[in-house]
């Protein structure tokens, strides 16, 4: 049997662009790498992708595996699934890595099942110990209300990571890497699923995901009316607009605003919390920003466990005015 | 269409953050005294998805559901709302399992359920919230996939499905037989109606041992364990809030802004 060596990581392009994600696990891959003194891989796969394995070098690996089809331009699991699983099997690597996103979310596992190793979905850390060779993977569980480490003795080592949770390296165009040009043969028949159309829902404007200031409203806005208060305080903050998830159930913001566990991880520099109680499984999307401001009503809300500044207020008594004090700042 | 729902029973994930509590010798969670356990949001949303496609077009619902100490009020609900039959996988050798020894025991007992059209499975449980063992039935049953589906509809045999993705959703055509994780951008589930208690109340759940599955006692529960939890803890938060206060609401308002000023935010 084939030793098992070495870090490899699935690269999202995004668009023609890398994803933030994948410079996020390359990051953590290289990382991984050195500490084992073993080699950085990655997978590149979709309908054009060659163009970003400068990209990925220059972000830390020192060997990119290529794989361009016209059958891979959507992700579609059996696709996917079909290359990623031949080029784990030729390669061999201890540790796999992919993002928690849509994709990762859908091929991780079923790859795990593939080829019969466990995976740890949604880290926020993977440390590795050198003498056993390895992965621990620290978890958010219980909807962020506790933390779980898991190692796995099947190889190889499979981990998500969640986005923003990793730090990606400085990008270095200077770094000399390999690239290898995969080819796999995919059956169309084996594909048994089939993208018909892609619907674009989000709000325009700066995307939440990259935007330096959030205001994000919950179940105590009320309804649609409160979310356009909230979206003029946003506007001059230069920010966007973020909810927790019963706002996105009741339809009063579109669903692709949700920050939390199921919905967008965060991490800008301002998250201003508003009629938001703070359960975990919103804090997990959020929690990662680096000043949040909560303003709710309940002291006792859980939300101010969280949060470095806070109102103990009725929303609609406060967003007025600070909208109009911002406004002047702003200004001047 | 005959369909299957895995629906698994679990603390209740919107229980206010301060019941909840580990053994940490034990590496467990301490079930909240006083708040009785749940069905899976995800899975109870999963039941609805399956029964609006039987309300489209008809068709049979069997839920299965895996764990010990299963109350039955909780893990009846899903035939209270409209399910046909409830399959309970209720025994010790199936406890302690992970994503893999679930999704395996799960899996046999689908094969024994024997007919299915579409398998759903809520996105994720709200306990472990791995997101596996959905992918892991459908990869052992050999049938394709589609997770984190908002609507699914059959159409002319297939199933037609929105799939939520970052930036809104996608449709997706996949042949059947298909396994579906549903996400909560379906909908509220629909409560069950007071007919539909008493229809549950008069049905048994059938429970199945791992022998009615054939399954190894050795492939289940702990000892089928591919992953080993090293250790389960709870995260701690520093809380230092500052309370911003003021003479009124323009003055607490201008000094919050004047405070993030200082922080150079904005
Ligand atoms: C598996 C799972 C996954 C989940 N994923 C997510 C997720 O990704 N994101 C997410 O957000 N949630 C998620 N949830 C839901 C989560 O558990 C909470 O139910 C949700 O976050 C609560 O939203 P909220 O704080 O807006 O509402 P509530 O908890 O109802 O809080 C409303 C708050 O508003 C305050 N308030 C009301 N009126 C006013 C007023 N006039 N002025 C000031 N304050 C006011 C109240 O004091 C209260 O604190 C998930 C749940 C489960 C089970």
């Amino acid at each position: 049997m084939a030793e098992y060596k070495g870090v490899m990581v699935l690269g999202e392009v995004i668009d023609g662009k890398l994803a933030a994600i994948a410079t996020e696990i390359l990051g953590c891959g290289r990382r991984l790498a050195d500490e084992l003194k073993e080699e950085l891989s990655c997978i590149l796969m979709g309908g054009e992708v060659a163009k970003v394995a400068d990209e990925v070098i220059a972000f830390g690996a020192d060997k990119v595996y290529i794989a361009e089809d016209s059958l891979l331009k959507d992700y579609r699991t059996d696709s996917y699934i079909v290359v990623t699983e031949k080029i784990v099997q030729e390669a061999t690597p201890r540790i796999l890595l992919l993002g928690q996103t849509a994709v990762g979310r859908d091929l991780a596992p079923k790859l795990a099942f593939r080829l019969g190793t466990s995976l740890a979905t949604d880290c926020l850390e993977l440390e590795v110990d050198t003498e056993a060779k390895l992965l621990s993977a620290t978890r958010s569980v219980y909807g962020g209300n506790a933390r779980a480490i898991f190692t796995s003795e099947s190889l190889p080592q499979m981990a998500t990571a969640r986005q923003k949770a990793m730090s990606p390296l400085e990008r270095d165009d200077s770094r000399k890497g390999e690239t290898i040009s995969v080819k796999v043969e995919i059956d169309p028949a084996e594909i048994r699923t089939n993208v018909i159309e892609k619907v674009k829902e989000e709000a325009v404007g700066i995307k939440l995901e990259d935007a330096s200031i959030i205001v994000s409203g919950g179940r105590g806005i009320g309804g649609p009316e409160g979310f356009k208060q909230l979206e003029e305080l946003a506007k001059i903050l230069k920010g966007a607009v973020g909810a927790s998830r019963p706002p996105c159930d009741n339809g009063w913001t579109p669903t692709t605003a949700q920050v939390g566990l199921t919905g967008k991880i965060v991490a800008p520099d301002l998250y201003i919390a508003v009629a938001i109680s703070g359960a975990s499984q919103h804090l997990a999307g959020c929690s990662g920003s680096k000043n949040i401001v909560a303003i709710n009503r309940d002291a006792e809300a859980n939300i101010f466990k969280e949060a470095c500044l806070g109102v103990v207020t009725d929303w609609k008594q406060i967003i007025p005015p600070f909208t109009e004090k911002v406004r002047e700042l702003m200004a001047g | 269409m005959n369909m299957v729902v895995c629906c698994k029973q679990v603390i209740d994930p919107e229980a206010p953050p301060a019941s909840f509590s580990i053994d940490s010798a034990a590496n467990k969670v301490i079930p909240p005294a006083g708040i009785p356990p749940v069905v899976n949001p995800f899975d109870e949303q999963a039941v609805e998805a399956a029964l609006r496609v039987k309300d489209a077009i008809g068709g049979k619902i069997t839920v299965i559901s895996l764990g010990v100490n299963l109350t039955r009020d909780v893990i009846k609900k899903p035939l209270s709302m409209g399910a046909d039959e409830l399959i309970l996988l209720e025994d010790e050798a199936f406890e302690g399992g992970d994503s893999w020894s679930t999704a395996y025991a799960l899996a046999m007992a689908i094969k024994k359920v024997g007919e299915y059209d579409i398998i759903f499975c809520g996105r994720q449980a709200s306990d472990w919230d791995a997101g596996q063992v959905g992918l892991g039935i459908a990869e052992i049953l050999g049938i394709p996939s589609v997770t984190v589906a908002k609507k699914a509809e059959v159409i002319n045999g297939k199933a037609r499905v929105e799939r939520v993705v970052a930036d809104g959703y996608e449709i997706v055509e996949v042949t059947l037989p298909a396994l579906i994780t549903i996400t909560n951008e379906l909908g509220e589930a629909r409560y069950p109606t007071l007919r539909g208690i008493m229809a549950a109340a008069k049905k048994q759940p059938i429970i199945w041992k791992p022998a009615d599955i054939e399954v190894e006692s050795s492939q289940i529960g702990a000892a089928g364990r591919r992953a080993k939890l090293v250790k389960l803890f709870q995260p701690v938060r520093e809380g230092k809030c500052e309370i911003i206060e003021g003479d009124d609401v323009a003055d607490t308002a201008a000094k919050l802004a004047m405070k993030l000023r200082g922080l150079k935010v904005i």
